[in-house]
């Protein structure tokens, strides 16, 4: 509700991160608007997932704060406007794809598409009672994305989405990405494909 | 998006889970009809004795049995990502991991419950120390999964944590086994055993108030 009214956005003030011993990164700023997309690069180990975990509040940072809206991450509304879709599909191979949704759909709220209309965006129409173990790598994906698009949020933060995709996976993942941001949401990812989102606000932070 | 609807969605989840990998829910309690049948056989035609250590025996295998479905508590959805979910809905956490240790006890402590009394007869316990054996079970069991729930939530990021595991978390169950066992016995002999009772009571209430936090932060802690 707020949400609607009030221009969101994340910061991530100083942050820096320490892996045994070692500074990942260090004194790392940024802000992300709404109708912006924060693409993470660096090399394997250089920290992004580690960021990405931090801004999901897994991991506190070591130093620095992140603040959406200007608050506390945990003072504000962040949980209830973001989704996150890491190296993990997040989703059961013994329950069936719509029991997987309604899941996810409890644990949050009702967003812009219906289980159906958006299983049908990610071309997985007529899956809705397939098991997921029957699933392949890239269809499971494909699922796990879907739950960006049943429940409501304003900040995608995705972890490698591009993971076992096929070409055409990935053209309707940037496709839907691109209109998640039209409509004003704001994505962080990583990615080791070159991703095109075209007449798209890219900020890129390199963290090697 | 109501918490309610959140915290029966993922007990109906766990159960339909548990439905569709049941060794799951039959190891548990396999191991517990085991492990009591075991005892006749190695004590001998000594009805008296075991009759004696009835109540001891039911208590030490439904501790032991509750032990080993532990670590189904939480080791799928750490595996699979789900639990990354979890903790990140907006609902508190500590709602959906009781939840999760509610629909653990429907699928590992409700099962013992049923075929105690069976086991029960079979190690010839009194008819009058069988009533409170049920009631035993029944506030005794879901302490066992609370308390095991902060146990598995601190261990499930560790490679081999099974062992630290049953040092972290059986020194917790002993009061439960102490009282339950006490009570049974109590019961046998026909004394009352109201006090017994009531401290098993009021274990189960503070557990339940008291455990799902502590296995929220630990989750929190886990997974980073």
């Amino acid at each position: 509700m707020i949400a609607t009214t009030q221009q969101l956005f994340l910061q991530g003030n100083d942050l820096s991160c320490i892996r045994d011993d070692k500074v990942l990164f260090a004194g790392l700023n940024f802000a992300l608007y709404s109708g912006q997309v924060l693409l993470l690069e660096g090399k394997n180990g250089s920290g992004k997932t580690s960021l990405l975990r931090i801004l999901c509040g897994f991991r506190e940072p070591d130093a620095g704060q992140v603040r959406w809206c200007g608050e506390a991450v945990n003072d504000s509304q962040f949980y209830a406007q973001m989704a996150y879709v890491g190296h993990l599909d997040g989703i059961k191979k013994e329950l069936t794809v719509l029991e997987n949704l309604k899941m996810a759909l409890a644990l949050s709220k009702p967003g812009r598409y219906t289980i159906e209309s958006a299983l049908d965006k990610v071309h997985l129409a007529g899956f809705d009672d397939a098991l997921v173990q029957t699933l392949s790598a890239g269809q499971k994906r494909r699922l796990s994305l879907a739950r960006l698009l049943i429940t409501d949020n304003q900040l995608w933060i995705l972890d490698e989405p591009f993971t076992s995709l096929d070409k055409q996976g990935i053209a309707l993942i940037e496709t839907l990405m691109i209109e998640h941001v039209v409509k004003g949401g704001m994505i962080i990812l990583t990615s080791h494909h070159d991703i095109d989102l075209h007449d798209v606000d890219v900020q890129r932070i390199n963290l090697s | 998006m109501s918490l309610s609807r959140a915290f029966f969605a993922i007990i109906r989840r766990d159960l339909v889970l548990a439905l569709r990998r049941r060794s799951e829910m039959v190891n548990p309690l396999l191991f517990f009809i085991l492990v009591i049948t075991l005892f006749p056989l190695g004590i001998g035609a000594q009805p008296k004795l075991l009759q004696a250590i009835a109540p001891g025996i039911i208590w030490v295998s439904a501790l032991l049995a509750a032990m080993l479905s532990l670590d189904s508590l939480f080791r799928s959805d750490f595996d699979d990502g789900s639990l990354e979910q979890i903790l990140l809905s907006p609902h508190p956490t500590s709602v959906l991991v009781l939840g999760k240790i509610i629909a653990h006890w429907l699928v590992t402590g409700l099962p013992l419950l049923l075929v105690a009394p069976l086991l029960a007869v079979f190690l010839g316990m009194p008819d009058s120390a069988l009533r409170v054996l049920l009631l035993t079970l029944l506030l005794g069991t879901p302490v066992l999964s609370l308390i095991g729930a902060i146990g598995v939530a601190l261990t499930i990021g560790l490679r081999r944590g099974g062992m630290i595991l049953s040092l972290l978390v059986l020194p917790l169950y002993v009061p439960v086994l102490i009282f339950a066992g006490n009570a049974v016995e109590m019961a046998g002999s026909g004394l009352p055993v109201d006090a017994q009772i009531s401290i098993l009571i009021a274990i189960l209430l503070m557990a339940l108030v008291l455990a799902p936090l502590p296995v929220a932060a630990a989750l929190k802690m886990s997974i980073s």
